[in-house]
């Protein structure tokens, strides 16, 4: 499937699969991510429902420690 | 613009101010001095000697509450700035009480959890009042990498979105005091524009 993830076009292996399965299949190892599938916000306890089909803009930001 | 009428335009704003370590006392000073009407300033931690590296207190006030002490630093310069102190730690239950009534908010906690906590609740339940975010600004140098990104229609984030803290990559006063001064500088664009 094509997705946008961050604003690039990415081409990704299979037909859907969930935002957990993305961040794994992307080797996104960092603790603290805040994700959106077309603009809209997946809380971090519905990533293992939310499903990224063909054509899904996809939105994983990375939170950093320091202030 | 000028000057004067940005003072009179920002007499009437109430500013946010979730945090107040190396971001928040930077960014609450430079709103200060430009004429905010008023700040909720929240944090629920005391001044440390390994804060003075970056954070807008003095040697003299170790172990007074942060939001106490950023008080007595901003009526310094400015009396007239309306301060609610709130010595809390920032959670899903008291975000709504301490901040409804601000114009926007700047986010500026240390650790990543808290971030993303404030992020979340924002975009589910307050996503109509602008969020002003830092994220990565340790170290020094790379200053061609920290930018200003909105991520959603009321959220942006200021930082180089890498530099995370560490033993070996501590934050400092210069870069810490770019991102806050980058949060304030993007604080007045949005309060002037929304007029």
């Amino acid at each position: 499937m094509e997705i946008i993830l961050n604003n690039r076009t990415e081409t990704i292996a299979g037909d859907a699969m969930t935002i957990n399965e993305l961040i794994n299949y992307k080797n996104f190892t960092f603790k603290m991510l805040v994700t959106k599938i077309n603009g809209k916000l997946v809380k971090v306890d519905k990533r293992d429902d939310a499903v990224v089909r063909t054509g899904d803009n996809v939105e994983i930001l990375h939170l950093i420690s320091g202030g | 613009m000028k000057e004067k009428d940005i003072r009179q335009l920002l007499k009437s704003c109430r500013v946010g101010v979730a945090g107040c370590g190396g971001l928040g006392s930077n960014a609450a000073v430079a709103l200060a001095r430009i004429g905010i009407g008023g700040l909720e300033l929240v944090d629920f931690d005391k001044v440390e000697a390994s804060n003075l590296n970056r954070q807008y207190f003095f040697k003299k006030q170790l172990g007074l509450p942060k939001v106490e002490a950023l008080a007595q630093n901003i009526h310094s310069i400015d009396p007239d700035v309306k301060l609610n102190c709130h010595q809390t730690k920032l959670d899903k239950d008291n975000i709504s009480a301490i901040f409804s009534s601000c114009d926007l908010i700047i986010e500026a906690f240390d650790r990543a959890e808290a971030k993303a906590m404030l992020l979340e609740f924002m975009l589910e339940h307050m996503p109509q009042i602008p969020l002003i975010m830092g994220n990565g600004m340790a170290g020094f140098g790379g200053f061609d990498k920290l930018r200003q990104v909105q991520w959603d229609k009321h959220v942006y984030i200021c930082g180089d979105f890498e530099a995370e803290i560490a033993e070996d990559l501590p934050p400092l006063a210069p870069r810490v005091g770019i991102v806050a001064n980058m949060q304030a500088n993007l604080a007045l664009e949005l309060l002037i524009k929304k007029g």
